[in-house]
């Protein structure tokens, strides 16, 4: 029975696929795809929800945003009074200047360690698969831990710092979250030493991707190994790149945890970050408009490289040869 | 298999039908903040209690840090999850669930106890109290205004105990040269704004303080005696030890009980923390009320939420807790744990030590008795002002005429 069905489907599948291509033929300007019923029945479910949950939902929170609503959605609408105060708050300015700081650098040390740790590793080095496991390990604990953790290591008076000045290096310091100006780096380092392992074993499938016959063309043209990883192997591991970008900046968009758990924002504003902002007003401060509004501008910054990819991949007519 | 499936299936659907009507237990579970040793000494006593009431039993959900275990109780309110009761601060904070109507009113029970007659001092019940419905249950009452002290500290150093905040800044830096942190301070944005509150009252007075929060004077609030505020705060920074960013109020505590530090501006519930390292007030740990030689101290507290439930045996549940919660023994104990006063004025207060007598004895005239910034401004407003202060404190360079400035705008447009 199930084998028949499956036989239907394919053949129904195949016709469609013939009659695409056949109407493709036809009007070589427009390529329209015939969406077949039961695809379109299968995908209800998650089309239901991507509507739902990203456009009434994103909808909803930019309406509240010209609202004065305060613990509770209330439609009382004020203009644009929430993002006027929104960017005269020192609290939501130092947020953004962090986040950038913060995305930033996360972004482009994860990527460069990611992929010095891979190319280690490649080296067919003994215990590699002991290294992997020790360098991807940080990624299995959850951003609350790893923060917790490095507010422990990064304590002036227990932490690092403590042990290395009992050794004798009386001069050694290490605690960037006491101090203001320097603390968010001290954020920075734990967020990369926890996800730098994932772009690791990333980039590490891709090197093991990447074709044989390249490296033996390269020894024989008497390339220099270090050479032929930049130059040759890096540029068409782009794929695994994008995904690896994509990957780090959804994580720097949504810092939250990390930053309750090491710092607490602290100290004063000096490692606060827009989520944390957003969470606290529709929360503990009782200003659902601001935080909305907050969150529509954080919004913004997510569309602006979304949406120029959108039309790239989707909309241009130049698509795919 | 299909028969058997059935026949279970009915079991099932049958004993389930059985366990409603029969058994009334219910768990409650309750949200709170209190989580260092002393407090859980405390809570304790909340959930012992109320289990050896009946069948119901107290679920406990503690989540660190007041500012959280709020953000907590919000979303799963807002969220339609909401836990039976929840702590906050006698406040403004849940005013807006009120409205809402998304609390229980305890008024039936607390109209057949008499809440509002034994419940002192007479306006302590007022946040909770609205268009004649009860929707909180005050349980404590904390005062913020108090330095407490490492005796032994301050003799090895050679200097009195300070009374007033210009007494602090004199002996700070002999306390320095002695070896000793001054002060001991957690540089969380809460314990800094409590500390620019003390100081605050402590150097001014009972009137200024209301025409600062309550009228929002703004005129006193740009003056001169509003700018020595900010400058005296400023002045402290200077006392503190590298590690206070982020540390934790009971750590805090802790560097006084070792001897690390000499002093802790904090509430009367580090009280508790010196009681559970077995020490004895006045003689191991001091306590000055203000410092000021007109010390005042405000009346805030916590209290606890009951947001309506769904099933009438956790609502039945929920109104026995209320009502144990301000039980005459139940009281006594737990606020003798807590380090706090009790909220009605027929407990015994015997074991009371001599801090806490300190503070009964103000209590007593209302003169010396003021409100907490936050039961005046919105959360929003008095988070501003906490922002701000924490911003200050944090950034030397911030001149205090220009976080005054500050300071002036969030109270022009506070609601």
């Amino acid at each position: 029975m199930e084998e028949k069905g499956a036989q239907i489907n394919d053949s129904e599948l195949n016709s469609e696929v013939g009659k695409t291509v056949e109407s493709a033929e036809k009007k070589p300007g427009r390529k329209r795809k015939r969406i077949s019923f039961s695809a379109l029945i299968a995908s209800m479910p998650m089309m239901l929800v991507a509507v739902g949950l990203f456009v009434i939902c994103v909808g909803y929170s930019i309406l509240l945003s010209f609202t004065k609503s305060r613990s509770f959605p209330r439609f009382n609408w004020i203009g644009l009074d929430q993002y006027e105060r929104l960017w005269n708050t020192e609290r939501w300015l130092v947020s953004v200047e962090n986040m950038f700081i913060y995305g930033v650098l996360f972004v482009v040390i994860c990527l460069v360690s990611g992929f010095v740790m891979a190319v280690f590793l490649d080296q067919k080095v003994r215990f590699e698969s002991g290294f992997r496991t020790l360098f991807l390990y940080p990624y299995a604990m959850s951003l609350v831990v790893t923060g917790l953790v490095w507010q422990w290591m990064m304590e002036p008076s227990l932490g690092i710092q403590n042990v290395i000045q009992k050794l004798g290096w009386a001069g050694f310091e290490f605690a960037p979250l006491v101090d203001p100006e320097i603390a968010i780096y001290g954020v920075l380092v734990a967020a990369v030493w926890q996800a730098s392992g994932l772009v690791m074993v990333l980039m590490l499938a891709g090197l093991r991707g990447i074709d044989m016959d390249i490296w033996k063309a390269s020894r024989v043209d008497g390339i220099s190994t270090w050479r032929t990883y930049l130059f040759i192997i890096l540029p068409m591991m782009r794929p695994v790149i994008v995904t690896s970008l994509v990957l780090l900046a959804v994580g720097v968009v949504r810092v939250y945890d990390l930053i309750v758990a090491q710092t607490g924002g602290g100290p004063g504003i000096a490692t606060e970050m827009p989520a944390k902002f957003v969470i606290d007003h529709i929360t503990v401060r009782n200003n659902v408009g601001l935080g909305m509004a907050a969150a529509t501008m954080m919004l913004l910054p997510v569309l602006a490289v979304i949406g120029p990819w959108i039309y790239r991949e989707y909309v241009s007519p130049r698509k795919r040869s | 298999m299909k028969k058997t499936t059935g026949k279970q299936l009915i079991t099932l659907a049958v004993s389930a039908a059985l366990a409603t009507s029969v058994s009334q237990a219910a768990e409650v579970e309750v949200i709170h903040w209190w989580t260092s040793g002393g407090e859980q000494k405390a809570v304790t006593v909340f959930a012992n209690e109320f289990d050896k009431l009946g069948a119901d039993k107290w679920a406990d959900t503690a989540i660190a840090g007041g500012e959280n275990a709020r953000s907590v109780t919000m979303q799963r309110i807002l969220g339609g999850d909401a836990p039976a009761a929840a702590q906050f601060n006698l406040s403004r904070q849940f005013e807006e669930l009120i409205e809402e109507e998304l609390l229980l009113d305890l008024s039936p029970i607390a109209e057949k106890e008499g809440w509002k007659d034994f419940v002192r001092p007479g306006n302590l019940l007022a946040p909770c109290v609205k268009d004649g419905g009860v929707y909180c249950v005050p349980v404590n009452i904390h005062s913020s205004q108090w330095i407490w002290t490492n005796k032994d500290v301050f003799k090895k150093a050679g200097v009195a105990e300070p009374e007033t905040w210009e007494d602090f800044l004199k002996v700070a830096p002999k306390i320095r040269d002695a070896g000793f942190i001054p002060l001991a301070l957690g540089g969380q944005g809460w314990q800094e704004r409590l500390t620019f509150d003390v100081i605050m009252i402590g150097i001014t007075d009972k009137p200024f303080w209301q025409k600062i929060w309550k009228d929002r004077d703004l005129n006193l609030a740009s003056g001169s005696k509003m700018l020595e505020v900010f400058k005296t705060f400023g002045a402290l920074r200077q006392h503190i030890d590298g590690g206070a960013p982020g540390r934790n109020w009971n750590d805090a505590t802790n560097m006084v009980i070792t001897g690390k530090a000499a002093a802790q501006v904090m509430g009367d519930w580090a009280r508790g923390e010196f009681a559970a390292a077995g020490q004895v007030a006045e003689q191991d740990y001091g306590c000055i009320p203000g410092p000021s030689l007109r010390p005042f101290l405000t009346i805030g507290g916590d209290a606890f939420i009951f947001p309506k439930q769904e099933d009438p045996a956790v609502e039945k549940a929920q109104l026995k807790m209320a009502s144990m919660m301000l039980n005459q023994q139940v009281q006594a104990k737990f606020n003798n744990a807590k380090g706090s006063l009790p909220v009605r004025d027929d407990v015994d207060v015997s074991l009371a030590d001599a801090c806490m007598k300190k503070g009964l004895a103000l209590l007593k005239d209302e003169d010396s008795v003021i409100k907490p910034a936050n039961t005046y401004l919105t959360p929003d407003a008095d988070g501003q002002i906490q922002d701000l202060v924490s911003t200050f404190w944090n950034t030397p360079a911030m001149s205090p005429e220009n976080a005054q400035k500050q300071f002036v705008s969030i109270l022009k447009y506070a609601d």
